[in-house]
This record gives structure tokens, sequence and C-alpha cells, in this order.
């Protein structure tokens, strides 16, 4: 739709324009918001995927990835979109579940901390999730050295926010059956909770906080983008939970072809380059050329955690109802 | 309202506009729950929700008003110079999105705010704004210009005429004049914003400090976005609906109706204004506590204004179409409401407020999704839907103005066989300017800053300038979001000056 609608009140002029590309056929990515941005991924990859396989690549941008498996479910068998891209592991159970997706039938070789074996859900890129600070202030070792500390932080509401859910998951797994207690002692820090990630870095970025919670590539922006290194990322004993964020085909999909071509696309060069400078994530498959300059100062945690999507969905309520009531006190 | 005979106007338009209300109100939930797959009812922690929503609403309303009191008073006794300007600046936070204002009031009162740096200073502990208290502070914010500016419409709604007759003599304004008024505006005022306050879910939760803070609109997030349960969804919307009904219908109870005949227009002259000191400490407090926030958004939006990206623009020009287009919308439908009428009408008024915004957008989305591509029809279904949530507050400011003018005039045109062209145009719409102008100027600059419904539906050609100034936070630029934020509420309040000022344009007042 990027090129045809211009008078935003003549919807109908929209219809009769679509019309105008129907001989091209047409791949639709749905995915999250922030993808599609024009400072996120989404244009440089569909300049790059649309010089090679003869197609007009539509991107469908719609909130966050939780946002995105919710439009999913409403949208049903009857969804336009031939391939879903942004969802992360907490969420591919309930994906799963819809029925909607096919096998990717992609053999890559993924740098990933982890073993790969999903054979519906593919990952385009990963990160961990970390407290962020400011330079130089005291930075706690572990997430209970933080809880015992007077450090004030922000994090998001896991109800509404995937880095929100990946703190809870982050939490459950390394801590188990004492996360209440964890959650308990945390309780003093916690500024406090927002919807969602950019109201929590905001108020981060404005001094209303000494750290908030979000990625260990996130001073890379700030390094590379802005040219600061006051921000870093504190890395933690327990171990870091990842975020693996990945796509999957839409089974009922009009374009098979051209799906198995995008996913294909999806772990090569044209598409993994762009992601560390626009997603400001690590890349499923490190680029020919490296990291950019500025990622080798980022912090590597020692131990990666991450829950199976199986394992994700079964712990999450109890984890968000252990989670409320140690903050509700 | 009294419901003297007055000359009759078309029905049509009313029905069609009461018709759009049900279809985005009550058909868009209708649409949820018949998407849903009923389970278990609700779970303990949303009757907590329910709590805390009705708990922080009704100190927010309670407070708004009264602290709108005083300051309408003043407003309405003295004369000065700025006096309009500062009347239309103390307007300005009820329009500003949530984030923006959540990160101006942080400047004031947050950690690093002015607020603490001057305790600290003077010795004392910093206080921490997060809480109950630090929600009902941010409601007040976004809501006492409201009541200000609704309660200062009753004063000047008096007649200059009683005033003189008071004083010639010698009886008590207060309890003659300004009572009565006050209790025909200040339930409906408190009604409104208890509504405003009852569907808030981001301010609530990040002024809340925490899961304490869970309203019934984040519960209903939550079982949209998390459990994927719309049985849930559905059903807290209804007990939002239910405590709406309620409120209301308490409201209704309360609101006594404004007892004595018109008058003739004249300047209102005051004899019984005491020593100023009381007014202007009254409008000098309120003018600090609701303007510094401005300041320090404006403050944090200059540096960047020059470097924003171009989209922004485009996105900007895409808001005012919008918001012209709801506004105009808005105003036909409250026209249309107003002129018909009764009680239907004040419960039609009303209900949008008690919407939750993404059942509606969800409900929208799943009426729209079967026939066309959401991302086509984002910009009209916004239009829509925000000259629908506009429309209880331009009812509330036209439909009072209007039943005065039937009940003064409403016997006289009969008498003359003035027909009802003639009626709506050369009587009704001169005397109701200015609330007319007021409501265009609120819907056109509430639809600017609104990102409800054109989150689900837009694509990249559909963004909205309050939707870019997000993908600009999200995308680490806060820098440039903030004058995005600045863009915004220069445009949203430039609308709003241009439709009030008209309202006001033959007025001494």
């Amino acid at each position: 739709m990027k090129k045809t609608t211009y008078l935003p009140a003549v919807a109908g002029l929209a219809l009769c324009a679509t019309g105008a590309l129907a001989d091209t056929p047409v791949l639709q990515v749905m995915t999250y918001d922030s993808f599609v941005s024009e400072w996120g991924p989404g244009p440089a990859i569909e300049a790059a995927f649309e010089a090679e396989c003869a197609c007009d690549l539509q991107f469908v941008g719609t909130g966050d990835g939780a946002a995105l498996l919710a439009r999913l479910q409403l949208e049903g068998p009857r969804t336009d979109a031939d391939i879903v891209l942004g969802l992360d592991t907490n969420l591919t159970a309930a994906a799963r579940e819809t029925g909607l997706f096919a096998p990717h039938g992609v053999e890559a070789d993924l740098d990933l901390p982890i073993a790969w074996t999903d054979s519906e859900f593919l990952p385009f890129d990963w990160g961990y999730f970390a407290f962020v600070g400011n330079a130089g202030a005291d930075a706690p070792a572990s997430l209970q050295a933080l809880a015992d500390s007077d450090t004030k932080i922000v994090i998001q509401d896991p109800r509404s926010s995937t880095p929100g859910l990946g703190l809870l998951m982050w939490v459950k797994t390394a801590y188990g059956d004492d996360a209440p207690a964890l959650w308990q002692d945390l309780s003093d820090n916690i500024v406090t909770v927002t919807s969602g990630w950019s109201e929590a870095y905001g108020m981060f970025l404005e001094g209303e906080a000494d750290a908030v919670l979000s990625y260990t590539t996130s001073p890379a922006y700030h390094l590379i983008a802005e040219e600061d290194d006051s921000k870093v990322a504190w890395a933690f004993d327990e171990g870091h939970y990842m975020q693996v964020e990945v796509a999957g085909k839409v089974a009922g999909t009009d374009q098979p072809e051209l799906a198995d071509q995008f996913l294909a696309f999806m772990v090569s060069e044209g598409f993994q380059s762009v992601i560390p400078t626009t997603n400001w994530m690590y890349p499923a498959v490190t680029p020919a050329g490296g990291l950019p300059e500025g990622f080798e100062t980022l912090v590597t945690p020692a131990r990666s955690l991450l829950l199976s999507p199986e394992d994700a969905a079964a712990k999450r309520d109890a984890a968000l109802d252990e989670w409320r009531t140690a903050l509700s006190q | 309202m009294a419901h003297s005979a007055v000359p009759v106007t078309a029905r049509w338009p009313s029905a069609a506009a009461a018709a759009l209300v049900l279809v985005l109100t009550l058909g868009t939930l209708g649409a949820v729950a018949w998407r849903a797959e009923w389970g278990g009812g609700l779970a303990p922690a949303d009757w907590a929700a329910i709590r805390f929503t009705v708990i922080q609403s009704l100190l927010s309303a309670l407070l708004s008003v009264l602290f709108a009191i005083p300051v309408a008073r003043a407003l309405a006794r003295r004369r000065f110079r700025g006096r309009q300007l500062l009347i239309t600046l103390l307007g300005a936070p009820f329009l500003l999105p949530v984030i923006v204002a959540v990160l101006g009031l942080l400047a004031i009162f947050g950690r690093g705010g002015l607020l603490n740096d001057g305790l600290v200073w003077l010795g004392f502990e910093p206080i921490s704004i997060f809480g109950l208290h630090g929600v009902v502070l941010a409601h007040v914010f976004f809501n006492m210009p409201l009541a200000v500016r609704f309660i200062l419409q009753g004063w000047l709604s008096i007649p200059a005429e009683r005033f003189r007759l008071a004083a010639s003599l010698n009886a008590p304004v207060g309890r003659l004049l300004e009572w009565p008024m006050l209790r025909a505006v200040v339930p409906s005022t408190f009604l409104v914003i208890f509504l405003i306050c009852l569907t808030s879910f981001a301010v609530a939760l990040t002024m809340g400090g925490g899961p304490r803070a869970t309203t019934v609109e984040l519960a209903i997030y939550q079982a949209v976005r998390f459990d994927f349960d719309l049985g849930r969804a559905a059903l807290l919307a209804c007990i939002q609906f239910a405590l709406c009904v309620a409120a209301a219908a308490l409201a209704w109870q309360v609101t006594g109706t404004d007892p004595i005949g018109s008058g003739l227009d004249r300047v209102v002259q005051r004899w019984d204004r005491g020593r100023p000191i009381g007014d202007y400490a009254s409008i000098g407090l309120a003018a600090v506590f609701l303007l510094f926030p401005l300041v320090m958004i404006a403050l944090r939006g200059v540096p960047g204004f020059l470097d924003m990206p171009g989209s922004v623009w485009a996105a900007a020009l895409r808001s005012v179409t919008v918001a012209i287009g709801s506004a105009t919308l808005c105003i036909l439908m409250a026209v249309a409401l107003a002129l018909r009428g009764g009680a239907m009408v004040s419960v039609i008024g009303v209900m949008p407020l008690a919407a939750s915004g993404l059942v509606v957008g969800t409900g929208a989305f799943l009426l729209v999704f079967p026939f066309v591509r959401p991302a086509e029809v984002a910009l009209p279904v916004t239009m829509l839907v925000n000259a629908t949530l506009a429309l209880p507050f331009a009812l509330r400011s036209l439909a009072p103005a209007v039943a005065q003018v039937n009940q003064d005039y409403g016997r006289l045109a009969l008498s003359l066989s003035v027909d009802r062209w003639s009626w709506v145009a050369l009587v009704i719409l001169p005397r109701v300017r200015r609330p007319l102008g007021f409501a265009a100027g609120l819907a056109a600059a509430l639809s600017m800053g609104d990102l409800g419904v054109i989150a689900l539906f837009a694509g990249q050609a559909q963004e909205t300038l309050p939707l870019a100034m997000y993908r600009l936070m999200g995308a680490y630029r806060m820098d440039a979001a903030a004058s995005a934020a600045l863009l915004l509420v220069g445009l949203s309040f430039a609308l709003f000056w241009i439709c009030d000022r008209w309202g006001r344009a033959n007025a001494a007042v």
C-alpha cells in the first residue's frame, strides 16, 4: 500500500489503485511496527528482496510481538498474510496452537548460542535481555545483587510488553520456586512499571531511574548512531534470558514458493546484514563481514537462559501471578 | 432539561448519529463477544482491578471538580490582560497524548524534576510521585482544565440581569445564582471526568508504580493481548459500561435545573467581587500547576525541531486532515443530538466515554476485516471513531446551551410559526456559537492526539502524528520523538485555538 494511498479520506481510491499492481505477485509479511518503520530493517530488506524475487514485498506492521499474535488470532485462517515475522519464543507455543503455520523447510547454519530445532519457526535475530544503566554508576553483578541494592529501575508490564514478559521468564528460569522471593526483594527497586518498552526507556533517559530493562545490544545504538558511550548493559551472574525472534510461513498462503524464497532469503546476507544497526539485535546468521564496529564492546553473558516454547507457555500464568502478588504488596 | 414546545426539527440526523454511536460502542463489543470462546468468568485479580479503577476515578473526578470551582469562579469574576489566552492555554493538558503528559509531569514531579530539586536544595527529603497519589495527580492535571471550562461556561451563562437584580436587592449571589448553577453543571462535569478516568490505562499503570494500579482497561488489554480471551475482554467491557450507567444515573439524580428566566446577553457586571487576592491566588496556582509541565515539554522538544525526518511532517498533515474531518462529523452529530434532546440522547452522549479503546478497535477490526483490508480504511475508520469519542464532550458543551435556547425562545418561535430551517440557522446556531466553537476545537484536538484505533489499523502510508511519535520512540530516537510531541501539542492547540476563537468572535467575554 506504500505507493498508493496519499489522500487519506479517499479509501475507494486506494482500492482501485491496488488493482494496478495485480500482475506482480505480492508477498505479504505481517510483522511488528518498529520493523517496518523508516528506521527499522523493513525498507532495506524490501529493496534487497524485491531485487531478486520479481515480486512486490509488502509489510503490514502492527504493535509489538504480542499485538502481532493477537492480530493473527483475530484474522484466523482468512488472513492475507503469507509470512508472520517477529514472534518470540514466549509466543510461539500459542502461535503453533492456531494451526496456521506450515513447516519452514529451511536448512541454515544458525549462529545462535543455543541449538535450534523448531521446524515451523525460523529465527531471524536474537538478543539478551539486560538492565541498561549509565557508565560509571555502581553496576550490580546479579539479579539478587540488584534486588539487594538501592538501585532504582524501570521495567515493563509482562501483560502488555514483550520485554516485560522476557524479564518474567528470566526471573522464573533463574530462580524457579524462589522467584516470588526475588520479586519481593526487587519490589522496592522498581520505580514504576510501564505498558511498553518506549515509555520505560524514555523515563530512564530522562533520569527517572538508574537503569531500565532492555537488551545487551541497546548501548550499541547510542555508541554507533549517537557516538555516545555513556550507556552500558549490566552482565549478571545468573545468566541472561534470551529473546529469539522468529518468522513462520502461513499454511494457507497463496504464494507458497515466494514464501519459501523469502524464508531462505531471511537467513542470507541481504537480510542479516541489515539487522544489527536497524533492529539493534544480533543477526541469526553472522554476516560475512562480521558484526558492525561497536558490537565488540557489548557485554556477552556467560550463560544463556531460554525456556522451550512449551515450557514458557506452561509456566507463564503462574509466573505472572507470582509477579503480581509480590509487586502488589 | 426543560422541554417546552419548540419548533420540530427533522428526526433522521439524530437517529443516524445515535446509530453510529451504538455501532461503535455496543456493536464493536458485540463483535468481540461474538468471536469469543466463552470460558471462565472473572479472575480475583479482575475484581481488584475493578476496585482500584473505581477508587482512583472517584478521587480524580472529585479533586478535579473541587479545584476547578474556585478557578472557574475567579476567571468568571475577574478581568485582566491575557485572561482569554490563559483560559485557552489552561485547556492544553487535556489535549496531550498520554506519554507526552507523563514525561511533562515527571519533569516537574519526578525524581530529577524541578520540585524534588527544590526540596533537596531546601534540605528536605525528595518525594516519590508514583502511587495512587501520582495517578490522581496525573488525572487532575489532565482533567481539571476540562472541569474549569465546563464550570466557567456555567458561570458565564448566568445572565447579567440576574446579577443586576441580585445587586439591587442586596441578595446573596452565591446562594441564589451560583449554587443553582453549580447544581446544574457540576454533576455532569463530575460524571464526564469520572468516566474518562474509568477507562484510563497507561497513565494509571505508569504513575501508579506497578500492578497495584491495574485498571479494568489494562485487564481488558491483558485479556486480548496476553491471554487472547475475548470472552473475558467482552465481560470486562460490559462491566465498564455497567459502571458508566450506574454513575450516570447517580449524576442525573443530583443534577438540578436552572430555574430563573433568560437575559439579554448584556456584559456581566459584578458587585460582589470582594478582595481580589483569593481569586488571583487560585488562578495563579492553577496556572503554575497546569502550565509548567507544558513548558518543560516545549523546552525538551525545541532543540531537535528542525532535524525531524520528513515523514513526521507528512504524518502531521494526515493527522490534521483526520482531525478536521472528525471535528466536522462530531459537530454535526452533536448538533443533531442536542436538537433532539431527551434522556435517550443523554445516554448516547456518555456511552463513548465508557467504551474500552481496545474493544472498540478490536471490534471495528472484526467488523471490517471480512470486507476490506483494514489498512485501506484506517483513516476513515479513525475519523469515525474519533468523532464518536469526542461526542460526549461536544454534547456536554452544546446540549445545555441548546436546551436553554429552546426554553427561552421556543414558545416565541412557535407563536411566530418560524420554520425548521430558520429556527436552527437563525435562532439556535448563533446563540450556541461559543459552545459550538469550543466543542469543535476540542473534537479536533482530541482527534489529533488519539492513538486508539489507528495503531490497530494503520500501515506505513496511514501513519498519523501520534503513531509517528511512538515509532520514533520505539526506534530509540527520543529527541526526535520529543520534537514530534511538541509539534503535536502545537498543532492540537492551534486547531483548538482557531475553533474556540471563532466561537468567541462576537462575544465580549
